[in-house]
């Protein structure tokens, strides 16, 4: 082999590569300015997509806003007749609304949370590798599931199955307690819509759950088991323990998915106009409401109602998110401080 | 090119068990290295608490350790030095079945602790960790209170009468109660590592065990806090059996009575696995090394 080819490279040959690198220094620093011009485009895009459909629910609610005040939050009637004969013609609350919202989310919760955390476990702590290789990505795909669908299955399989077994055991069982009054006809009702809405809510927290448990330091885990500890004292005292404000931050992200779901809500809620003791009774949620009524809208005010749910739901949901996010930070605070 | 020519590796037919006998011939080297005062108190035979047949140690198919023979007495500090790689933290978490999470972990041969077999079928490794507690790398303190660190294992283990003396007992045993006693509410978190590190031996202390191994206790800390955990292992050995892996010749030689040598070696495979070399009074070990792999590893040749 000759080496001479590397000792004296011809000054053109030097001149035109100092040139290239040149150039494509030049195509770098304009890429580089490119990307971060549309970096920070986007980011305004999404900031300013928020203030414009805030601004759009805000002044679409208006007119039911000084109209109805904010008594429109617990006022029960919600009538859109028209016609000048009918009691509270035209007259909108949505208390029933937010009642339902409030109870098909908390019901979905105290499923799913529980739930969401044991697969949590199971996938982070006590499966094999190859086990929680394949059911990992299927609960994930739970996720993928369109609400419709969900719904669809709420109202074929899932009412009937807990009209015939859960409604009644349930009534049998805690019948003493009100919200476990006699079962419906069809099963369809506020707490069928709150299980589909658990489903819904489930895969977002075995995921988040799933993750939060894999990252506690082996050190710590391994020092509970140096103590004498069984595994599932392990898990209580070390995992969850350290975990508690993740739990809670993705309990919060679950409740944001459950408070704004609608089309399976829809479905599965019966479509109540009143506020029953029994969960077993029909119902209907903020979402649910705006996407039943918008398209038949009779009256400006009937829409301007519509948008006063929207906006309810709006605040409803950004107070969950800033909540999430305070505490998820406040988690990351003091993780940190453990690693 | 065939520059590389395959090179025959001369290896000398050694066997990779313990050296009971002092090789006489090899002529010990004076070693620049202090020995304690221990030198003059050799530790009498105690009796015996663990005792290794043979042991082998696989992850999946790799043979870690192999062929390791050892005896472990009461209320002594056993030291186990080597290179890295060299298997003796895989050997004192095979004492307490901490590598039973690891998966493709399995041994052959014998752990034996007071003539019963860890390993045989029904034993609890539960219960095992509950008498033979272990203290980490690097502190690990729970994200808990000062105090919490301490009862958490005493509570689970249903051991909740007079937690408070309990707890500052374990404190007390290990040097720490007079700094955190204004802070027992306190997290363990805003301990500095030293300190941390001396929770933890007294979290592991808390449920009375009867051995403790640590596992390179000090080589995550400061040479002033190193000092305090040393000083520590000797009010310690009082009343438990300490097993102690480190890097750290020095330290071996300081704080153990006895201590075991562990080198990479193969077996005419091709495959190293951890070896014990030498097994011997400290004292012995270091200015008296019957293995020429102990003599250079203890004089700073390799390692």
């Amino acid at each position: 082999m000759s080496r001479r080819e590397n000792t004296a490279l011809p000054r053109e040959v030097v001149e035109i590569g100092v040139v290239a690198g040149g150039l494509r220094r030049m195509v770098d620093r304009m890429g580089d300015r490119v990307a971060f011009g549309a970096a920070a485009l986007a980011s305004l895009a999404a900031v300013a997509l928020i203030a414009l459909v805030i601004d759009r629910v805000v002044s679409g609610a208006m007119p039911s806003i000084s109209r109805f005040g904010i008594g429109f939050l617990w006022q029960t009637t919600w009538n859109p007749s028209l016609s000048s004969g009918v009691r509270d013609s035209n007259v909108y609350g949505a208390g029933v609304l937010v009642y339902g919202t409030v109870v098909t989310s908390a019901i979905a919760l105290v499923i799913s949370v529980p739930l969401g955390v044991a697969i949590g476990v199971y996938l982070s702590l006590l499966s094999s590798g190859r086990l929680a290789g394949v059911v990992g990505p299927l609960v994930e795909l739970l996720a993928a599931v369109p609400s419709v669908i969900v719904g669809l299955w709420g109202i074929v399989v899932l009412a009937p199955a807990l009209h015939s077994t859960i409604d009644p055991a349930l009534h049998a069982a805690l019948g003493w307690l009100p919200i476990f009054g006699k079962p419906g006809t069809t099963g369809l009702g506020i707490f069928d819509a709150g299980v589909v809405l658990a489903i819904m809510v489930l895969p977002i927290l075995a995921a988040i759950t799933r993750d939060l448990f894999a990252n506690v330091p082996r050190e710590l885990k391994d020092g509970a088991l140096a103590l004498g500890a069984t595994r599932w004292e392990m898990i209580r005292g070390v995992v969850l323990d350290s975990t508690r404000s993740g739990i809670v931050a993705a309990t919060i992200l679950g409740l944001a998915r459950a408070l704004g779901e609608a089309i399976a809500v829809t479905q599965t809620i019966g479509a109540g106009t009143a506020i029953h003791a029994s969960l077993f009774a029909s119902g209907d949620t903020l979402g649910s409401r705006i996407a039943e009524q918008f398209i038949g809208a009779v009256s400006k005010l009937q829409i301007a109602s519509l948008f006063y749910c929207a906006l309810i739901l709006l605040v409803m949901e950004f107070l969950a998110s800033i909540g999430a996010q305070l505490i998820a930070g406040r988690s990351v605070r003091v993780r940190g401080a453990v690693i | 090119m065939d520059a590389n020519e395959p090179e025959v590796e001369r290896r000398d037919d050694v066997m990779a068990s313990n050296r009971l006998q002092v090789d006489s011939s090899s002529g010990a080297p004076a070693v620049p290295l202090v020995i304690g005062a221990k030198e003059s108190a050799p530790a009498p035979p105690t009796e015996v608490v663990f005792e290794l047949l043979d042991l082998n140690v696989y992850y999946g198919e790799t043979l870690a350790v192999r062929g390791v023979n050892l005896k472990i007495h009461k209320n002594v500090i056993t030291a186990m030095i080597g290179p890295s790689g060299c298997g003796k933290s895989t050997i004192v978490r095979t004492l307490n079945r901490m590598n039973d999470s690891v998966s493709g972990f399995r041994v052959s041969g014998e752990v034996n602790y007071h003539g019963h077999s860890i390993y045989a079928s029904g034993v609890d490794p539960v219960e095992v960790r509950r008498r033979i507690g272990m203290v980490f790398q690097r502190p690990n303190p729970f994200p808990k209170s000062i105090y919490d660190n301490i009862a958490w294992a005493p509570r689970i283990l249903g051991l909740k009468r007079d937690l408070d003396a309990r707890v500052e007992q374990a404190l007390r045993g290990a040097a720490l109660w007079d700094e955190v006693k204004d802070r027992l509410r306190s997290s363990a978190l805003g301990l500095s590592g030293g300190q941390q590190q001396r929770l933890c031996i007294a979290r592991a202390i808390a449920i009375e065990p009867e051995v403790l191994l640590l596992d390179e206790p000090a080589s995550a800390l400061d040479p002033i806090s190193t000092a305090s955990i040393e000083d520590l292992m000797q009010d310690l050995k009082q009343t438990y059996t300490i097993v102690i892996v480190t890097h750290n010749m020095q330290q071996a030689a300081r704080v153990a009575e006895r201590t075991a040598f562990f080198s990479l070696d193969d077996a005419g495979d091709g495959k190293r696995a951890g070896v014990l070399v030498e097994y011997d009074e400290t004292a012995t070990l270091f200015t008296r090394p019957a293995d020429e792999r102990t003599r250079g590893y203890v004089t700073g040749r390799f390692g």
